[in-house]
């Protein structure tokens, strides 16, 4: 189909640590169902590294691409290069998203920041607040 | 292989449909306006075209204007009625919440822009409206009632001629959107009490860019395109003759076959309504009886449609689906909405449409490869995870 590139078919055909993780040391989940897509990320973390990442999502082809994609951009990575993530890397290292679709590649930047911050949250480490997005911005959604 | 599941999108030629319109396109130039016989030719082939689709319409050819397709009639027909209404004061229309967005649209921009008021039926969730609906909604100013035949998405037929005498019976025009059903469902305007109809070749076989629009004698019309007196002054342009002795062959011939394709093609159909019905939490959309020969039109909880169809097009379906990432906008379909289902159940939805080419091996493959989807997503989705684990209840 060319609505996408051959990455995100790739991705989205071949998805990348799908599944659930029992012992997670932080879970993300950002999305609703009302607007089409929700995606979960499961995080096992050993010093400072993300050893081993998950993923389920609910959604359309380049949302299934995006959170696969990201998983494997982060997966034994140091927490802050995880931290650092950008949803324009997620949409480049796919070769590109349609415009109306590059809200996928936020969900899954926000969806490794949502578990990122719940790893602080259960292990008492101190952040900023203003690092993690809030939903506001969100188009859409309507929450 | 290929499995094309989607012909309510549009469909193949026909044989007969291509070969009536090649001579059109080389040896048979002629523009229909010119004088000589070289032109006359074409005016005549043109006029003769007119006659076999009023044939099929039950119409007399004089109350047909071609049009570019289901669209453009249906936008002439609303903004002509609107017109004689406003003429005489009356600036109120009822139609149904589920129409094409070519009615939905233009009724939008009248109420916008020339100061009407619409009334848009609610749908059970049947996918029907009833005529008591339609009889409750007419007031002393309503000037044009429009509801389509048969739905595009879900396929569900409506009471057009209960609907057409409510309309008759209280001195209003009546309108439907036939694009669906032209070819596939009977027609005849006088029985139907149809004032003015919209039909599109490419919908029962015939060529793309071309369709018909019905308007009962003494029904005034108005022109959308200036610029010539052809279609009596009603469409300006070269009339595209090809494509409408394309139009003329392709619907003659479907009429002359729509009982025996709608035996055979609603045979294939409830039984690929019965396999897709197997798959849990799933629900079935539109009315299983009142509906096209050719559509079934599923929601399946916990999955998204976009997602779907790619993986029905790896496995070589061609399908269709109402989520909001194939409608392009941030809601899913307005169809599937206005009968009541929820925006996360609309996400997960599949139409299917069949034809009388479609075998009933495809249709056990169309039913495995779906199965075989669906559980593929859901396997991965977070939603099914807390409906099946009992987070979310099943709303389906």
């Amino acid at each position: 189909m060319a609505l996408y590139s051959e990455k995100v078919m790739d991705h989205f055909r071949n998805p990348r640590n799908v599944g659930t993780m029992k012992d997670a040391d932080g879970v993300g989940e950002v999305g609703n169902a009302k607007c089409g897509d929700i995606m979960k990320i499961y995080l096992k973390i050993r010093e400072g590294i993300i050893q081993d990442v998950k993923f389920e999502t609910f959604g359309c082809g380049s949302a299934i691409a995006s959170s696969s994609i990201a998983t494997e951009m982060i997966k034994g990575k140091p927490v802050e290069e995880a931290m650092a993530l950008t949803n324009q890397a997620v949409a480049e290292a796919l070769d590109g998203l349609p415009a109306h679709k590059l809200h996928c590649s936020v969900l899954a930047e926000e969806a490794i920041k949502a578990a990122l911050k719940d790893y602080y949250d259960r292990h008492g480490i101190a952040y900023a607040p203003a690092r993690f997005p809030d939903c506001a911005h969100c188009e859409g959604c309507g929450r | 292989m290929m499995i094309y599941a989607d012909n309510a999108a549009t469909t193949k030629m026909s044989p007969a449909a291509v070969s009536a319109m090649l001579p059109y396109m080389s040896e048979l130039y002629g523009n229909p306006s010119s004088l000589y016989a070289f032109g006359q030719r074409a005016k005549k082939a043109l006029e003769d075209a007119r006659g076999r689709i009023a044939g099929c319409l039950g119409c007399d050819p004089r109350e047909l204007t071609f049009t570019s397709g289901g669209s453009e009639a249906d936008n002439q027909a609303i903004r002509s009625a609107a017109k004689l209404g406003a003429r005489k004061g009356k600036r109120h229309i009822v139609s149904t919440a589920f129409e094409h967005h070519a009615v939905l649209h233009t009724l939008k921009s009248l109420e916008r822009e020339e100061d009407f008021a619409i009334t848009l039926l609610d749908v059970h969730e049947n996918g029907l409206v009833t005529p008591e609906q339609v009889k409750k909604a007419i007031r002393p100013d309503t000037c044009l009632v429009t509801v389509m035949y048969a739905n595009n998405e879900i396929g569900t037929v409506q009471p057009i001629a209960e609907i057409g005498a409510v309309c008759r019976d209280m001195e209003v025009l009546f309108h439907t959107d036939a694009v669906q059903a032209a070819g596939h469902l009977p027609i005849n305007v006088q029985v139907q009490n149809i004032d003015l109809l919209s039909i599109s070749a490419h919908k029962f076989h015939g060529p793309k860019g071309i369709g018909a629009l019905y308007a009962r004698r003494g029904v005034a019309l108005c022109s959308l395109i200036e610029g010539g007196s052809q279609e009596r002054g009603l469409r300006a342009g070269t009339e595209n003759i090809p494509a409408v002795m394309g139009m003329a062959a392709a619907l003659e011939e479907a009429c002359g076959q729509l009982e025996e394709n709608a035996v055979k093609v609603s045979a294939l159909r409830d039984k690929l309504i019965a396999g897709l019905s197997e798959i849990p939490h799933s629900v079935l959309n539109g009315d299983p009886v009142k509906r096209l020969p050719g559509n079934a039109n599923f929601c399946f909880e916990g999955i998204e449609g976009e997602s779907l169809l790619l993986l029905l097009d790896d496995k070589g379906i061609c399908a269709s689906s109402g989520s909001a990432c194939t409608s392009g906008s941030l809601d899913p379909s307005h169809v599937l909405l206005a009968i009541g289902r929820p925006h996360e159940i609309a996400h997960g939805s599949l139409r299917l449409t069949i034809n009388e080419e479609t075998t009933e091996a495809e249709v056990g493959y169309l039913m495995e490869a779906v199965r075989d989807a669906v559980s593929r997503l859901r396997s991965m989705s977070p939603v099914w995870r807390d409906l099946e684990g009992g987070k979310l209840p099943h709303i389906i």
